[in-house]
């Protein structure tokens, strides 16, 4: 690790001004990813603004949306009544992820920031256009199983290994932000890019932006919402693929609406748009939900470890919307 | 080897191994309750002292920076920055550090206690992707850890040997298995295959596993003069200190090695690199060193389990006979270390066959040395023979505990010699009426639960009894009647100093609470090492010889006016707190009146175990049957193993709650080897991919059941105390136990460990 300076801030403000001050700085949220990596010499920040004492509050609009403060732990926001009642695949997509010990650490901001665990991505020894661009990628033809199925590129095949992120990917959430050119808001979907040639670049955030806040606009059918992640140990482990889903049923068991995200298969938290469009006003039942994520999955393309994911996602969709149908297990 | 001559061991009254039984054996006392462990209350309370928590004056903190290739020469070695970084004492490189001896092969001699023998920092040349290539001194370990990463090498690099399927098309013979014959052949098997009425052939493949016990490997190392003082993790204190002495050229005397608590060995915490860079450190730097290594750091420089390819091929009659059991195969290995995973030696001795061969070889990569982890050979072994036996049963329509009780042999089918105890079908009978067997459907896919296929498997366990010569014990006695036995022996936490406890207080007829069980530091009596499910007979040994002396000399002490004048060796035994005729109660005196009468404050006697002919004359070792219930997502493949039993036949055992927790902790480690655990070692660059715990999947709480420990407690009448190790045995055969419950819940049979859901899908 290398030597830093660390100051902890009172509000957006102070936070923002502290870090407009060196080039080098970052903000720290629980640290349980950006710790380790300067551990591992990946990041090397000069100077660590704590961000952790900025509002955690989880607070329930009028107008039915939820207004999350970034410090907010990852315990705290899956542990908050009203999202477990009204957006229980977030709750869900939370628990499933890390330990509980790292859960009470992280933040909602760190969460969202978290960078992908690709092993080359770890080990400066390794080539990796995300830490040194220009470098190449070690996990094109190397251990690439828990990498990219779904918007790859040649430069970069990792996937944001967030769960949260998936599900609020899912009930379209906004990621409030402020900066040294002021506060702005931005689509969660929109945040995280695709890697293309420059995968050192993850998200649109600015120099100096920090999260302050997320947003959840009302959703009622959320309430019939789940998460399911599939990995390799019972838990502790990122998700080879995992699938958020919220479904809205017509009497008729007619598709009103759903929202499907998947986790594991992409540089960033994957809206299932085109699974989606598939299955509204189509019949709720395996043969529609199996023909949505074929649709999804259709430009999806295998690595040397990781072929299997492609009809794992599609698995796992089908068996989630089933769970949620109710009457398909 | 025992000093004891042959007159001596033929004295009446004393144990000579494979002639007469240890005369303890069916005596019981505070033998076998589940007595917690002594320990675990300053454990808990974190006033156990571990390796790295040995404070000393002017201590410096050691970090390494290691290499990025496999093989070549570093060409440069920029080590300017981490000098000038804050707090650092030193750096030493191949260019500063003290010259020193390589260190020599474990088992080469008595005192080498190398996992390698190649030298240590003495010279450009790279054999590893991780081998250390500086060691860096500072006032706190970010500070040396900081300055670590600053080192930068440049490297001319040779071609390297980092793939298997390259180093396999040029495999290299044993000429000898750990001191076996690396083939065996009984009849023209492959013959007998093909003539065979059913037959089964198939190729099993397991991969590298690290070691990654909690406690990470840790040393605090301190010079005065040049005597050297080591605060070690250690499975292997002797050796440590006689290695240690030969490669820095000092008198054995010279070297302390001490390592009371140990976070967990498995095999792993012998020597390394690092004792041996923190020794030739903290010389250069004139200052104590601790180093402690970081998880990947582990991954880096200490060995793991290589992988294995294994062929099985069974020849059976109709009736379930085997004409022909073929187990071969190839290993990856190194040319400086001498650990081939000898994966053929369940088969030797666990099935009667007409035709036997056995053989293994080695691929030779440019890779860390590997090494012993947790029933090295026998974990792999009975995957591939216990996966085969069950696809056997299947073939024939055998339920496979029929299949096992068929081919029972009667005496050792390898060596012929008789079996000193053996009750595995004893075994399988009581873990199968417990598990439910009979609710088993022969055919896959029978049960399910939504989209969960449920099914059962079974396999065999086994592992060799040991007892390692040349350990000794000294036992002394107080006048308060107490009695402190020691030896320099270790308790990496299975339970070695409270069961031994329990031995001794059984042993000398005392209440346990007036047993004191020194152990781990080479000050004390020579003792064996903790490897191979050993220690507890190998103590067991050296404590009935001192025991013996000890007797003898109280005799002699007791003089004329004792109950017990004229009584011999043979005629008594110790009992409520003395000594006594073994028929006649009356005549009994406890050990503080001879004591008082003798005027003595104390008797301090000590004696070797003799020689290990018990395992010269019999096939010793330990059975059992592991039991496996899992559930299989018939959508995405996930396996969760929902029960497991194991029952064992491992002799008496000594102490029912370590003993129950040393069986559980093995079936834990097998869950790993059978479901998550595997290293990535990329071929590209013979570098470790996943060195981390986040990467590394080892079993999690919700990965493991509960678990169900039998064991049918009967003493092998050839061991000290009738105990068998049970260290490793564990996690033998659960490999199989689970591949084979996978195949009855979904038809699949996978030879690949880990069984990762990809490969049920
Ligand atoms: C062993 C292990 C297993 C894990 N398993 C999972 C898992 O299964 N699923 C999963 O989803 N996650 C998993 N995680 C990751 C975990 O969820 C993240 O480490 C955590 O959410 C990060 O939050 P933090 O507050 O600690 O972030 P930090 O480590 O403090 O920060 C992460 C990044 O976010 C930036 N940042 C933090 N707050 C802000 C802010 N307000 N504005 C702008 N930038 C900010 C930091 O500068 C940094 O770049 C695991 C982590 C570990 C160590
Ligand atoms: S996949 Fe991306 S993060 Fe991983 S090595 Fe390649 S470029 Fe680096």
């Amino acid at each position: 690790m290398n030597p830093f300076t660390y100051e902890r801030a009172s509000d957006a403000a102070a936070a923002i001004g502290l870090a407009k001050g060196s080039a080098a700085a970052r903000y720290l949220g629980g640290g349980t990813n950006l710790v380790d990596l300067m551990r591992e010499t990946v990041e090397r920040p000069e100077m660590l603004v704590d961000v952790t004492g900025l509002p955690g509050r989880i607070e329930p609009r009028a107008d039915g949306s939820l207004l999350i403060g970034a410090a907010a732990t990852n315990t705290a926001l899956a542990a908050d009544a009203h999202v477990r009642t009204q957006y229980p695949l977030l709750s869900r997509a939370i628990l499933a992820g890390a330990s509980a010990q790292i859960r009470n650490m992280a933040t909602v901001g760190g969460n969202i920031l978290q960078r992908t665990r690709c092993r080359y991505f770890y080990d400066n020894a390794a080539a990796c256009n995300k830490r040194q661009p220009g470098a190449g990628c070690d996990a094109r033809d190397g251990f690439n199983r828990y990498h990219a199925i779904l918007g790859a590129s040649p430069a970069c095949v990792a996937t944001h290994p967030s769960d949260m992120c998936v599900a609020l990917a899912a009930l379209d959430a906004t990621v409030h932000l402020d900066g040294p050119a002021g506060p702005r808001s931005i689509a969660l979907a929109d945040l995280h890019r695709l890697p293309g040639d420059r995968p050192d670049i993850e998200t649109e955030l600015q120099p100096g932006e920090l999260i302050t806040a997320v947003e959840l606009p009302p959703l009622p059918f959320a309430r019939r919402s789940t998460y399911r992640k599939v990995r390799d140990r019972a838990s502790y482990a990122f998700a080879l693929v995992s699938v958020a889903a919220a479904l809205d049923l017509d009497k008729d068991g007619t598709v009103r609406d759903v929202r499907l995200a998947l986790g594991g298969v992409a540089h960033k938290p994957w809206r299932a748009s085109a699974a989606e469009a598939a299955l509204k006003g189509r019949p709720a039942g395996p043969e529609s939900f199996r023909a949505a994520a074929e649709a999804e999955l259709a430009a999806a393309t295998g690595l040397r470890d990781n072929a299997f994911k492609i009809e794992l996602a599609k698995r796992t969709i089908v068996a989630v919307l089933g769970d949620l149908t109710g009457d398909e297990a | 080897m025992s000093a004891q001559s042959d007159a001596a061991a033929s004295r009446p009254g004393r144990w000579q191994p494979a002639v007469t039984q240890d005369p303890m054996l069916h005596k019981h006392g505070a033998l076998g309750q589940p007595v917690s462990r002594i320990e675990g209350p300053l454990k808990v309370q974190g006033k156990a002292r571990f390796a790295a928590e040995f404070p000393y004056e002017g201590l410096c903190y050691a970090a390494l920076a290691f290499s990025t290739i496999a093989r070549g020469k570093i060409t440069a070695l920029d080590t300017v920055a981490a000098e000038a970084a804050p707090g650092v004492v030193l750096v030493m490189t191949h260019r500063n550090a003290p010259r020193m001896k390589a260190p020599s092969l474990m088992m080469s001699s008595p005192t080498a206690a190398g996992a390698s023998d190649l030298p240590v920092m003495q010279t450009d040349e790279i054999h590893w992707n991780g081998q250390p290539i500086a060691v860096v001194l500072a006032e706190t370990q970010e500070q040396a850890d900081h300055a670590a990463s600053l080192v930068k090498a440049d490297y001319a690099p040779l071609p390297a040997t980092t793939s298997f399927e390259e180093a396999r098309k040029t495999p290299r013979q044993l000429d000898n298995l750990l001191g076996q014959p690396p083939v065996v052949e009984i009849g023209d098997a492959e013959a007998a295959l093909k003539g065979a009425a059913v037959q089964v052939d198939q190729i099993y493949r397991t991969p590298r596993h690290n070691h990654n016990a909690i406690e990470l490997h840790a040393a605090t190392v301190a010079w005065t003069g040049d005597e050297l003082r080591v605060h070690d993790a250690s499975q292997l204190l002797d050796l440590t200190a006689g290695q240690l002495a030969d490669i820095f050229g000092l008198d054995a005397e010279k070297v302390r090695v001490s390592s009371p608590y140990v976070g967990g060995g498995f095999g792993g915490k012998c020597l390394w690199d690092h004792q041996i860079l923190a020794g030739a450190a903290a010389k250069l730097a004139g200052r104590p060193v601790r180093i402690m290594l970081s998880r990947e750091g582990v991954f880096r420089i200490v060995g793991g389990r290589t992988l294995t390819e294994q062929r099985v091929a069974l020849g059976a009659s109709a009736d379930g006979k085997l004409d022909a059991l073929i187990h071969t195969g190839i290993v990856a290995m190194t040319t400086h270390n001498s650990c081939p995973e000898q994966f053929t030696f369940p088969a030797r001795h666990l099935y009667a066959a007409k035709t036997i061969r056995l053989a293994q070889e080695v691929a030779d990569m440019d890779m860390l040395a590997n090494t012993f982890m947790r029933a090295p050979g026998e974990s792999v072994g009975t995957f591939a023979l216990e996966c085969a036996i069950d696809e056997l049963a299947s073939t024939l329509g055998l339920d496979p505990i029929e299949l096992r009780r068929r081919i029972e042999p009667e005496k050792d089918p390898t060596s012929g010699k008789p079996f000193s105890a053996r009750h595995l079908i004893d075994a399988y009978d009581r873990g199968a009426e417990r598990f439910g067997w009979n609710r088993r459907s022969a055919t896959p896919r029978q049960q399910r639960d939504g989209e969960w296929l449920i099914g059962m498997g079974c396999a065999t366990a086994t592992y060799p009894y040991h007892r390692f010569p040349g350990g000794a014990a000294r036992i002394r006695l107080t006048a308060d009647g107490r009695v402190t036995v020691s030896t320099a022996v270790h308790d990496m936490g299975m339970g070695t100093a409270t069961a031994q406890a329990q031995h001794i207080a059984a042993r000398l007829g005392v209440p346990l609470d007036h047993v004191t069980f020194e152990y781990g530091d080479t000050t004390l009596p020579r003792g064996v090492i903790a490897g191979g499910s050993t220690q507890t007979a190998s103590i067991g040994g050296a404590v009935i010889a001192a025991t013996e002396v000890f007797v003898e000399e109280l005799l002699k002490l007791a003089g004329n006016d004792s109950p017990l004048a004229g009584l011999s060796l043979a005629e008594v035994e110790t009992r409520d707190g003395g000594i006594g005729h073994r028929d006649d109660t009356a005549r009994f005196e406890s050990y503080e009146s001879i004591l008082r009468r003798a005027a003595r404050d104390e008797l301090v006697c000590e004696a070797e175990a003799p020689p290990p002919a018990e395992m010269e004359a019999f096939s010793m070792h330990s059975y059992g049957a592991q039991f496996c219930e899992v559930r299989v997502s018939e959508i995405t493949g996930e396996v969760r193993v929902s029960r497991f039993l194991g029952s064992f036949d491992a002799g008496r055992i000594l102490n029912a709650k370590t003993a129950t927790s040393q069986f559980k902790g093995g079936i834990i480690m097998g869950i790993g080897l059978a479901l998550t655990e595997e290293t990535n070692f990329d071929p590209r660059s013979g570098r470790i991919v996943n060195a981390s715990l986040a990467d590394y999947h080892v079993p999690v709480q919700m990965d493991v059941p509960a678990i169900e420990i039998l064991y049918t407690d009967i003493p092998d009448p050839q061991a000290p105390m009738g105990a068998r190790g049970i260290g490793e045995i564990g996690i033998t055969g659960v490999g199989a136990a689970v591949a084979n419950a996978v195949y009855n819940a979904t038809g699949k049979r996978i030879r690949d460990l880990p069984i990762t859901l990809d490969k049920l899908m």
